[in-house]
């Protein structure tokens, strides 16, 4: 049984990735010690507990890293057990869904909303438009009538996908586009996980997170 | 458990198929082969209908309830089957194995393909490094031990060794010897070759190579 105490979180205040973590801990109702990465320039702690990809977010809980965020929110499953909500089922073949699709986010999601902003040029960029509406119209299919994304209770699939509502807005600005509109099921669905205070107070503001993207874009010399 | 209907969907060449295969004999589970010949023009309506988000093999088929994704196929047959168990026992361990998974999946196999698929010498000189340099971090895991779940062969070993016999072939474009740079995990190769669950259900390393050759007939690089 794991305790409370001696759980660090490095992060980056803005990384989807990190708050799905943050998410979890909050679910779990987990004290942790949050450290701001500054990802120029990275502490010594953040090399030496992920030297593999020296990347955030790591959980570190007594000493001992884990790293990749879809693998500690199982581990906050795992190592607190005894802590409610559990985030994955009980039954084998509904984990099995609940990885499958948090790793579609992975594979999918992200990557294709990444080329939204990442993309210079209009025909690229409506190319990109296509696949991601594409994508989270195949994240509707899975949610169907359901409330969450594999079955009746929010566990990893939707904390793995959650994080991702705060790239909407930006989404929506930078590409034309109306995310919410093309995918009624899924707003419906951000709309729900917001109800749930691990979400709202651990999610920054979307405005925030187009900001923070205007300022990378014109570093970059957009 | 009492009588289950358990049915994988493989390519004989695929790596990802094999370790599936693997972990079935580890733990002694029945099943029934479905073999999709000819994934590159031609895939069946079983795996289309089975895999619609991906569209690719293995998919395990228990009680005719589809599950897709290689790792998670493995993951959820140590669930549904518990006994012969392939993963450690604590959260930790598994995190620890969960996180050299996911290295194993996203970097092996791509670095490999890099090597042979291309004629340019200095291509193949950086892509051989950039494999190299992946093998350093799974050797340095390794490390002493018999493999890599320890004294017992599991999870991170099953997920690994399929992927080895596409080996000889990087060997043989990239002109070299894995034992030569990293001999502790060459001897890991030979050690968990030797065990029948191995051997039986792995496609021979020759027979992949002749297919690298045919298809770099095919993209005009031979």
């Amino acid at each position: 049984m794991a305790g409370s105490d001696d759980v660090i979180l490095l992060d980056f205040w803005v990384s989807a990735f990190g708050l799905r973590v943050r998410i979890a801990l909050a679910e779990k109702g987990i004290h942790y010690e949050y450290r701001e990465e500054n990802l120029q320039n990275k502490s010594p702690l953040l090399l030496e507990m992920n030297p593999v990809h020296k990347k955030i977010p790591v959980l570190i809980h007594q000493g001992k890293p884990v790293c990749e965020s879809n693998i500690i929110v199982q581990y906050i499953d795992e190592a607190w057990h005894d802590k409610s909500p559990s985030l994955l089922p009980s039954d084998p073949y509904l984990r099995a869904q609940a990885r499958f699709w948090a790793d579609f986010v992975d594979k999918k999601v992200y990557e294709a909303a990444k080329k939204i902003w990442m993309t210079e040029g209009e025909e690229d960029r409506q190319v990109a438009k296509k696949e991601l509406i594409e994508v989270l119209k195949v994240l509707e299919g899975q949610l169907g009538e359901k409330p969450y994304m594999v079955g009746e209770s929010f566990g990893l699939a939707d904390i793995a996908m959650i994080p991702f509502s705060v790239w909407f807005h930006t989404l929506n600005e930078i590409g034309k586009m109306n995310i919410e509109r093309e995918c009624p099921k899924l707003a419906a669905w951000v709309n729900r996980c917001m109800e749930r205070e691990s979400v709202s107070k651990t999610l920054p503001h979307p405005h925030k997170f187009y900001e923070f993207v205007l300022e990378m874009q014109k570093k970059k010399g957009h | 458990m009492g009588k289950d209907d358990v049915k994988l969907m493989t390519m004989w060449a695929s790596p990802f198929c094999m370790r599936v295969k693997v972990a079935l004999a580890e733990k002694e589970i029945a099943y029934e082969e479905i073999q999709e010949n000819d994934l590159l023009t031609c895939k069946s309506d079983l795996l289309l209908k089975s895999n619609p988000v991906h569209k690719q093999v293995p998919v395990l088929f228990h009680d005719d309830k589809p599950i897709c994704e290689s790792t998670n196929i493995i993951t959820y047959l140590d669930e549904a089957f518990p006994a012969k168990p392939l993963f450690p026992e604590c959260a930790y361990g598994r995190s620890r194995a969960r996180f050299w998974a996911d290295y194993i999946d996203c970097k092996v196999h791509p670095a490999g393909r890099a090597i042979w698929s291309t004629k340019e010498k200095d291509e193949v000189e950086a892509a051989k490094n950039n494999f190299l340099e992946i093998m350093k971090y799974l050797a340095g895991t390794l490390g002493d031990k018999d493999y890599f779940n320890g004294d017992k062969f599991g999870f991170v070993d099953i997920l690994l060794i399929g992927l080895t016999t596409w080996f000889p072939a990087y060997e043989k474009y990239g002109d070299f010897k894995l034992e030569d740079h990293y001999p502790k995990l060459a001897a890991w190769i030979t050690r968990s070759w030797a065990r029948e669950t191995v051997s039986e259900s792995l496609t021979s390393p020759e027979k992949i190579t002749n297919l690298v050759i045919m298809l770099r007939k095919m993209h005009g690089l031979e």
